[in-house]
């Protein structure tokens, strides 16, 4: 059987590379892909917690974050597709209207 | 289900209940009757607010197997947020008409986003918590680009949005990390593990310090305050208000819940850290504030600044005594941040005459002049903010700075006071323009806009003059909190 601290190690390495997507990438889709590795790297966490634990509620926890995240989708997909129509580019560079 | 948890969640029930009808009524309105909705959706908040005072009297409930609770330090709260709630339609009533954005769905968000924020205030799980979080935040998102198809809401509501779920990621992390060091979400229990030595304690530190993250974005603090100014500036003026005010206090609210009640046994790790970020956030809040001449994003820097004084009552965590007060202090500068933030972006709207233009500190010359009564409320408001008598904004930091003194902190607290005094010079500068220059400001004359900028700047003023019984209600409310 596969220890519980690979799971762990496997999801704050996927946690670190959605915080590291969300930083460097500039399409908006793109960087919105790697919001949600980080909220599924924090469900691979809570689900191997659990395995510890042996309690549910952190398995529980996971079905909330998969409801919100999918709330979320689609506000930010309407989000997303508003800002194409109006200016055909989803690149976050030219989003520089709002300066001081 | 037992009568006890429907009455402990009965105020947040009836909110979203009153929103989701409010989005049906709206079908069957005709557009001339769009107005009506306003004056529902207020009546729904007043409801509300009347049901949560009367249970401000009764104990300490816990509902739903411990997930929420009723205490004193969520019936504050929940008045505070209602009373935000109902700032925030007055202020949108006529501005969103003038605005061309009176969309049905505005009021039904409004009131969902405030049901969010009075469930933040009653979590006693970190599942409910987040929750709570996601429900306050997602009407925000949407209100924030609500002037769509003007570019400046739309580009505010993306960056709203990518940062905000980016800061979200951070809390779920968080709190997965805090529910693998402890075994369980519930605040209480996760004290009784720290309590009992079970809990691992490396990990629920990198736990709590991912979560300070997450919530550090939603209050904006410095280095996570980035979104705050072009947000604030994009938005509809009436949805900024509404966001500065409620999420900001929302965000306080959580960290208040967490930080304080579950994570004492990580004071002396903590505090210093919440010192610093204290500190970095007056420092450059206040600093960036001043080279401003936008009055959105001037107003966007001061609120950065204000969340820095706000999160000095974490900093004297340390010292039993100073506890209490510190939190007791934070709810009552809440309160008089969220008058004074409402007033001033009141004032800014009733100034606001062509949208798509920003308004400039110049804009505000000669209002005294043409308009005595909305330059006095601005000047209540500014020296609120400032911290100057007779407001409560001075009663607050006086309370505030003192928990912090008294928590051994007093360097913390001399960075407060000069910065205090840095930050006078940009909140009298707009004193100034208004009684000293000439000038010929247009003023949109509103019932409801100009009754929610006189109550707040009446109560501003008076209460200060003897804010003990508010003070008192506010150490009532924190005293079941450790």
């Amino acid at each position: 059987m596969v220890p519980v601290s690979y799971y762990l190690v496997l999801s704050a390495i996927l946690f670190s590379l959605g915080a590291l997507g969300v930083l460097i990438r500039r399409n908006s889709l793109v960087i919105f892909m790697s919001i949600e590795l980080m909220l599924n790297a924090a469900n691979l966490a809570f689900v191997a917690f659990t395995r510890v634990h042996e309690t549910f509620s952190g398995q529980i926890f996971v079905f909330f974050v998969m409801a919100v995240a999918a709330a979320e989708v689609a506000v930010g997909l309407a989000l997303i597709v508003a800002i194409y129509r109006s200016r055909q580019s989803v690149d976050i560079d030219q989003l520089s209207s709002l300066k001081g | 289900m037992t009568i006890t948890d429907f009455s402990v969640i009965l105020p947040v029930t009836l909110l979203t209940a009153w929103a989701s009808i409010l989005l049906l009524a709206e079908l069957f309105l005709p557009r001339a009757q769009r107005p009506f909705l306003a004056l529902l959706a207020a009546l729904g908040l007043a409801l509300t607010l009347g049901i949560s005072l009367a249970q401000s009297a009764q104990e300490f409930a816990p509902g739903f197997g411990g997930m929420v609770v009723r205490d004193g330090f969520s019936n504050f709260l929940n008045v505070l947020f209602l009373l935000t709630g109902l700032f925030g339609v007055a202020l949108s009533y006529r501005y969103n008409q003038r605005a061309q954005i009176e969309r049905g769905e505005y009021y039904p968000l409004l009131l969902f986003s405030v049901a969010g924020m009075m469930l933040m205030g009653q979590a006693a799980d970190l599942i409910v918590v987040f929750l709570a979080l996601e429900l306050l935040s997602f009407p925000l998102y949407i209100l924030s680009a609500f002037a769509y198809p003007r570019p400046q809401s739309e580009e505010a509501g993306l960056k709203y949005f990518l940062l905000g779920a980016f800061a979200s990621g951070f809390v779920v992390y968080g709190i997965a990390l805090t529910f693998g060091a402890s075994g369980s979400t519930d605040l209480a229990r996760i004290v009784a593990s720290v309590a009992a030595g079970s809990a691992n304690l490396p990990l629920l530190t990198a736990g709590a310090g991912l979560l300070l993250v997450g919530f550090g974005f939603k209050v904006a603090a410095v280095p996570f305050h980035m979104w705050t100014p072009d947000v604030y500036q994009g938005a509809p003026t009436s949805v900024t208000a509404f966001m500065a005010a409620g999420a900001k206090t929302a965000g306080f609210a959580a960290l208040l819940r967490v930080f304080g009640a579950a994570f004492p046994a990580l004071a002396a790790d903590l505090s210093p850290l919440m010192a610093i970020l204290a500190a970095v956030t007056m420092l450059f809040g206040n600093l960036i504030a001043v080279a401003q001449t936008d009055m959105k994003r001037m107003l966007a820097y001061s609120s950065i600044a204000q969340a820095g004084y706000l999160l000095m009552a974490f900093a004297p965590f340390e010292i039993e005594a100073a506890r209490t007060m510190a939190v007791a202090g934070a709810l009552f500068y809440l309160l008089a941040y969220t008058l004074a933030s409402f007033g001033s972006w009141g004032v800014v709207i009733a100034l606001e005459k062509d949208l798509d233009r920003h308004l400039s500190i110049g804009d505000f010359a000669g209002l005294a002049r043409r308009s005595p009564w909305l330059a006095a409320a601005m000047t209540v408001f500014m020296l609120s903010l400032t911290g100057l008598p007779p407001t409560l904004g001075l009663v607050g930091k006086i309370y505030l700075f003192r928990a912090v003194i008294e928590g051994g902190m007093v360097w913390l607290a001399v960075i407060g006071a000069l910065t205090s005094v840095v930050s006078a010079f940009y909140y009298l500068r707009i004193v100034v323009n208004m009684f000293m220059r000439e000038g010929e400001p247009a003023v949109e004359r509103e019932w409801w806009l100009e009754f929610a900028i006189g109550a707040a700047a009446v109560v501003t003023v008076v209460v200060s003059l003897w804010p003990f019984p508010l003070f008192e209600w506010a150490e009532w409310a924190v005293m079941k909190l450790f």
